[in-house]
C-alpha cells in the first residue's frame, strides 16, 4: 500500500493529527488571508482557542459564491511568488473557482493521487491511458501527476478522438484508463462500433469521477470493458481529484482526511449532522498552502459510512455521492436527482443509458420528460411493443421519483455523447420565473 | 377463383415525434431513388412508425442505416383484391372462426383493376396456408 504508515494510522493519532494541522492552519489563515482573518472575526472565533479538531464545527464555513468574490487571487495564504501552478474551474456557472498551488500543494496532490491509483494496484508496469482533460481542468494533471509518482507509463491522451484512444489503448496495451464515466461508456460503444469487441481491450481497471454515476452504470460499464471501475471524487476547489477514492472493495470512497477533514452538515441550515445521516459535505483542506479553505460547502450530497473499512484503510469513507445540491431538481416539490434516472433506465432491459431529462411547466404545473434511446434490438414492428415499452419505464420511474415523468423515446445516438461532463438536464422553466 | 398472394418485405421506420421528421425520412428515400409501392403511418401523441413497402428493399436499407434511422424489416402479405364491392369482405370472411388475426392492414398507393391490400396477420403461417387453399369462386 502506498504511504501505508500514514494510511493505517490507528484513529486516534490521525485526530491528533488532524488536531495539530487544523489549529496551526487556521493560525496560518488568520495571519495571512485578510478573507479569513474577517470571518473568523464575525464568526467571534480567537485562532488561539483552536486546539482540537473538535472546535472545527464552530469555525466559519466558505461558499462557492465566497470564492468568486475574491476571484482570482484573494484565498492566497503566500506570497504570489510561492505559487507554481493554477488551476481552474471553467466559469460556466459564474466567475471561475481558483486553485492556486504551491510546490508543497503538488506534492501533496502527487502523493493524494498516488493513494488514488494504487487503490487498483496501478504501478510501474501499468500503462494509463488518461482520458481526462488537459489543461485548466484538474482531472489531466490531477491522474498524470499521481501515475508518475507510482512510476507507471502516463498517456497524456485527454478526451476525444476516440478513434485514435481505441488505437493508442491497443498499440500501447493501456491497463488502466481514466476519464469520466459516461465517455468510459462512450469509449465501449465506439468500439463496438468498430467492430472491436470492448471486452478484448488490453484494459484491467478504470478510475472514474468529475460527474455522479450510479451503481449500475458501473456495472455496465465493468461488464462491457471487462475492468474493475472505481469511483474517484474530488474537487477543484480543494485540490482536483484525489479527495478520495474506493479501495478494491468498492464499497464507499476513503477521503484523505489527513489532508481533507470531512464533516456533514445539513444543506439548509449548514448545521453539523451525526455520522451516518445524509447531507452536504464540507472539507477542510488541513496541509494546503497555496489557497486553504475552511470548512468549504461542496454541494455534493452523501453520507460519513460507519464502520471501518476491511482494506485496513484507517481513513473515514463516504457513499458513493449521491447527487449535488446544484443538479437537485425540484420538481412538482419533489427532490429529483438525474442519476435516479439512469438507475431506471440502466435496469430497464433494452435501453441504453443515454437520457435527457426536460423540466418545463405548463401553466402552473412542472413536468418532467425523460428523453430515451432506444436500441436497435428493442425496435418494434408492434405499435404496442414500443407503447408497452414507455409504459414500463414511465411505471419505473414513478416508482424511483415518486412523480410521473413522461418517457419519450428518440432514435438510437441521437443524443449527444459527451467526451466531459454530460449535459442530460434541460430546465426551461427560469424563462416564465422571471416575468415581471 | 384462386386468391393471389404475395409475401411482401415492409421496412418499419422509427419516426420521432418532431417536425420534419417524416419529410426526411421521405426525402432520404427519393433521393436514393427508392419508390414506394404503399405505405401507412401509425402513430400515437409521442412517436409514429412508418411503415413502407418499397421498390427496392437494399437501397432502402442502405440509405436508414447511413443516416442511422431505426428501422426493422418485417414481413407481410400482399393480398390482390377485386375491386368491387365484396371484393375484401370475401377475404375477410376466409379468417373467421380460424385463430387468425390482422394486426394492420393498408392499401397500395397505384391501383389497377384488382387493388393490393398489405396485411400483417397473426400467425402469418397460418394465414398464407388459408389464402393457398381458398377459392372465391
Amino acid at each position: 500500500m502506498f504511504q501505508h504508515d500514514i494510511q493505517t494510522m490507528p484513529v486516534p493519532d490521525l485526530r491528533r493529527l488532524q488536531s495539530e494541522r487544523l489549529s496551526r492552519q487556521v493560525a496560518r489563515l488568520h495571519a495571512r488571508v485578510p478573507f479569513y482573518r474577517d470571518k473568523l472575526a464575525c464568526a467571534g472565533v480567537d485562532p488561539a482557542t483552536v486546539s482540537g479538531i473538535d472546535d472545527i464545527a464552530g469555525l466559519p464555513m466558505t461558499g462557492k459564491g465566497d470564492l468568486r468574490d475574491v476571484y482570482p487571487y484573494g484565498l492566497l495564504a503566500v506570497d504570489r511568488a510561492e505559487i507554481v501552478e493554477v488551476h481552474m474551474s471553467s466559469g460556466t456557472t459564474g466567475k471561475p473557482v481558483v486553485d492556486a498551488y504551491t510546490a508543497a500543494d503538488l506534492d501533496i496532490w502527487r502523493d493524494v493521487m498516488a493513494r488514488t491509483l494504487d487503490m487498483g494496484g496501478v504501478g510501474p508496469d501499468d500503462v494509463v491511458q488518461n482520458g481526462y482533460g488537459y489543461g485548466l481542468f484538474t482531472g489531466g494533471f490531477g491522474v498524470h501527476y499521481g501515475a508518475g509518482r507510482l512510476g507507471a507509463v502516463v498517456l497524456p491522451m485527454s478526451s476525444g478522438n476516440t478513434f485514435r484512444q481505441l488505437q493508442t489503448m491497443q498499440d500501447f496495451g493501456s491497463t488502466v484508463l481514466t476519464c469520466t464515466p459516461s465517455y468510459a461508456l462512450y469509449i465501449a460503444e465506439f468500439a463496438a462500433q468498430q467492430g472491436i469487441e470492448p471486452a478484448t481491450l488490453p484494459l484491467r481497471a478504470g478510475f472514474f469521477g468529475a460527474e455522479p454515476w450510479s451503481l449500475e452504470m458501473r456495472a455496465e460499464i465493468e461488464a462491457r470493458l471487462g475492468i474493475a471501475a472505481y469511483d474517484i471524487y474530488g474537487l477543484t476547489e480543494i485540490i482536483g481529484p484525489g479527495v478520495g477514492a474506493e479501495c478494491v472493495r468498492q464499497d464507499g470512497l476513503h477521503l484523505f482526511e489527513d489532508h481533507f477533514f470531512p464533516e456533514i452538515v445539513d444543506p439548509d441550515t449548514g448545521e453539523p449532522l451525526p455520522d451516518g445521516e445524509v447531507g452536504e459535505l464540507v472539507l477542510t483542506t488541513l496541509t494546503r498552502t497555496g489557497t486553504p479553505l475552511l470548512r468549504y460547502r461542496t454541494r455534493d450530497i452523501t453520507f460519513l459510512l460507519p464502520d471501518a473499512c476491511a482494506c485496513g484503510r484507517t481513513s473515514r469513507r463516504v457513499h458513493r455521492l449521491m447527487g449535488r445540491t446544484d443538479d437537485m431538481l425540484i420538481i412538482r416539490g419533489v427532490n429529483v436527482f438525474p442519476q435516479q434516472v439512469e438507475q431506471v433506465l440502466l435496469r430497464t432491459e433494452g435501453v441504453e443509458p443515454h437520457y435527457r431529462l426536460i423540466v418545463d411547466r405548463e401553466g402552473a404545473m412542472d413536468t418532467l420528460h425523460v428523453e430515451v434511446e432506444m436500441s436497435e434490438s428493442l425496435f418494434s414492428d408492434d405499435l404496442a411493443d414500443l407503447i408497452w415499452l414507455e409504459r414500463r419505464i414511465e411505471s419505473a420511474l414513478k416508482a424511483e421519483l415518486g412523480i410521473l415523468a413522461r418517457c419519450m423515446l428518440v432514435n438510437p445516438r441521437s443524443i449527444e455523447r459527451s467526451e466531459g461532463k454530460a449535459k442530460r438536464v434541460f430546465d426551461r422553466r427560469e424563462v416564465t420565473t422571471h416575468v415581471r | 377463383m384462386c386468391v393471389d398472394v404475395e409475401v411482401l418485405e415492409q421496412v418499419t421506420v422509427f419516426l420521432e415525434n418532431r417536425p420534419g421528421r417524416l419529410q426526411e425520412v421521405v426525402r432520404l428515400l427519393a433521393d436514393r431513388g427508392v419508390n414506394l409501392r404503399a405505405l401507412s403511418i401509425a402513430e400515437t401523441e409521442r412517436f409514429g412508425l412508418l411503415r413502407i413497402i418499397p421498390d427496392d428493399l437494399e437501397d432502402t436499407l442502405a440509405a436508414l442505416d447511413d443516416a442511422e434511422i431505426t428501422h426493422r424489416v418485417t414481413r407481410v402479405v400482399g393480398v390482390r383484391v377485386p375491386d368491387r364491392a365484396g371484393g375484401l369482405a370475401a377475404v375477410l370472411d376466409l379468417f373467421t372462426g380460424t385463430d387468425v388475426s390482422i394486426a394492420y392492414m393498408y392499401a397500395e398507393l397505384s391501383g389497377g383493376e384488382q387493388a393490393m391490400l398489405v396485411v400483417r396477420f397473426e400467425p402469418q403461417e397460418d394465414a398464407l396456408r388459408i389464402l393457398a387453399e381458398a377459392d372465391l369462386g
